[in-house]
């Protein structure tokens, strides 16, 4: 039953590209073109003539890809799919996971479910990956930063390194502020100061 | 911050500034509202935030509330505009190729410079245009209907990137409002040729909107949410304020955009081409003179009327520009109320006065460029 589904993908990051594409090539349709520019798009839509386009929601390609559709034959109408609320669960999904997708013909709603569906347990998989690894790296950079301005106080104060996160802390704690707030205003004085 | 919590959409361009105006100068506060501002990546994503209810208002162009009023544009939803944010505002460019083709047409000769279009034949012109639904597009079609020979192709770029589209050459000129002209200007790929306002003078062009249910449902929060938009606006026409309102728009977090980007708009001084002196373009952007935030019924008859709506549809138009809670909701606040909630659009060639809630109002010139009136009333039809 998933035979004869166009589906263009249009997303700029290539890693998400090739997720996406795999997701929906392991689901069963395999006519799958992937498109991360918008001088193609106009194009694409036009020569490709997807049954179904998938575009994250925080895509600003979205507004050319509805113009496209508002431009070519009246029959071919596309169809913001997730504010098609006659799905109320599957739209609260696709917006939730940030995919927007636009039916580019006009197709049965059970023909574009499933192919949302793999697109949306992807699109949130991808958007939890993504996340997670800034979050660590955000970790990773505030620990450079405390480690800093310990080093700072161990020089300036002779203090231990214990001594100088509990003034750190206490520091945060009496200024109602972040310990790393007051380890990055420490540093960025230490650097003006050097 | 405490107070009601209103969460409200917009896209960064200049003229977001009545409600960046109304957050930071703590004009919503005042009314006891939290105004949470969030930020979308393009049109269509507010919209249908706006129509799924993860907002509760939003800054729109004016065509688009008009648009899902009588069924066009994706999505059913009826959403209304409470008043109109802004007037004008939008500039046309040409990249510096077709520029030098065109030879030396004055800026803001809106029939020279059609003229000179038609002239050069071949290819149909690439107009990018922000979205289908924009007054940008609405202008540029009624403006090029006078030239029956000139073949306009128009393509969607998201404003912050429609200078790279004219240095790729994916298009030949561009209809967008400030600061995106002016960027493609400093980084000379393109000259600009008129202001939207040579066109159409008083042209509605982004409106505060949210949805007809909602407002139904929450009438004192629409109450203070417009009078915080209606105090802000005012405050940013003043001409005193100017230079404040460039320095706080350029240091808040919600245009993000350096000063020198947002000052032309807000003055009005347009560098047309790269490195040549501004010219000063008389009332390219207004907020709140000449009764600017009143929503007239009979822009929304425009409107509907250049999107191709018949009779029902324009009525419907008319409908969802709530001159009604605009007088409700500001009379109290000083707001000098027109006498009528339609005008016969294009009539003033100067500035004229008419009959308001406290005598008289000045309203603003708002003549087309080819002298067309246009007068949706019963009477009129």
């Amino acid at each position: 039953m998933n035979e004869n589904l166009r589906i263009l993908v249009v997303e700029p990051n290539p890693d998400r590209v090739r997720d996406i594409v795999d997701a929906l090539r392991e689901a069963g349709w395999s006519d799958v073109k992937a498109l991360a520019q918008i001088s193609e798009l106009d194009r694409t839509v036009r020569e490709f003539a997807p049954d179904i386009v998938l575009i994250d929601l925080a895509n600003p390609d979205r507004d050319t890809l509805e113009h496209i559709s508002y431009a070519t034959e009246t029959t071919k109408r596309a169809v913001a799919l997730f504010v098609d609320q006659t799905d109320e669960a599957l739209t609260q999904a696709a917006l939730n996971a940030g995919v927007s997708a636009y039916v580019v013909d006009g197709l049965k709603m059970d023909r574009i479910k499933p192919v949302l569906q793999t697109a949306i347990a992807r699109f949130k998989m991808m958007r939890q990956i993504h996340s997670e690894l800034s979050a660590a790296k955000q970790a990773l950079e505030d620990r450079k930063t405390i480690d800093r301005a310990k080093g700072i106080l161990m020089r300036k104060r002779s203090m231990s390194e214990d001594e100088a996160y509990k003034l750190l802390r206490k520091t945060a704690m009496s200024q109602n502020r972040k310990v790393i707030d007051v380890a990055q205003a420490l540093v960025t004085a230490a650097d003006l100061l050097s | 911050m405490s107070g009601i919590v209103l969460n409200c959409g917009y896209v960064p361009l200049v003229d977001c500034a009545p409600l960046v105006i109304a957050k930071e100068l703590g004009f919503a506060a005042e009314q006891g509202l939290a105004l949470n501002l969030v930020r979308q990546p393009s049109w269509s994503a507010l919209r249908d935030m706006l129509a799924l209810g993860h907002l509760d208002a939003a800054q729109m162009l004016s065509p688009m509330p008009v648009a899902m009023s009588i069924g066009m544009g994706g999505l059913p939803a009826r959403v209304d505009a409470l008043m109109v944010l802004s007037v004008n505002g939008t500039v046309f460019g040409v990249s510096n190729a077709l520029a030098a083709e065109l030879g030396a047409v004055r800026f803001g000769d809106t029939a020279g410079l059609l003229a000179a279009l038609s002239a050069r034949g071949g290819k149909p012109l690439r107009v990018g245009i922000p979205f289908h639904y924009s007054m940008h597009r609405l202008l540029l079609s009624y403006w090029t209907s006078q030239a029956p020979d000139l073949e306009i192709e128009e393509v969607s770029v998201p404003p912050m990137r429609m200078a790279d589209a004219v240095s790729d050459g994916f298009i030949d000129a561009f209809w967008v409002g400030e600061p995106w002209g002016g960027v493609a200007v400093q980084n000379n790929v393109a000259q600009l040729m008129m202001a939207g306002r040579d066109v159409w003078q008083f042209a509605p062009e982004k409106v505060l909107a949210a949805r007809h249910d909602w407002i139904a449902a929450n009438e004192d929060s629409v109450r203070r949410l417009m009078r915080a938009v209606y105090q802000a606006s005012a405050w940013l026409d003043a001409s005193r304020n100017k230079p404040l309102a460039v320095e706080i728009l350029g240091r808040s977090e919600h245009l993000s955009m350096s000063q020198d980007l947002i000052d032309p708009a807000l003055t009005g001084h347009i560098v047309p081409k790269h490195g040549s002196s501004p010219i000063v373009v008389d009332r390219f952007l207004q907020f709140h003179s000449h009764a600017a935030s009143f929503p007239w019924r009979s822009q929304a008859a425009w409107i509907a009327h250049h999107l191709g709506a018949d009779a029902e549809g324009i009525e419907k138009a008319k409908a969802c520009f709530r001159s009604d809670l605009y007088r409700r909701n500001l009379s109290d606040i000083g707001a000098d109320m027109p006498g009528a909630s339609e005008k016969e659009e294009g009539a003033f060639a100067a500035p004229t006065a008419v009959a308001s809630s406290r005598g008289q109002i000045i309203l603003s010139p708002d003549a087309f460029f080819d002298g067309r009136t246009f007068d949706f009333s019963a009477a009129g039809r």
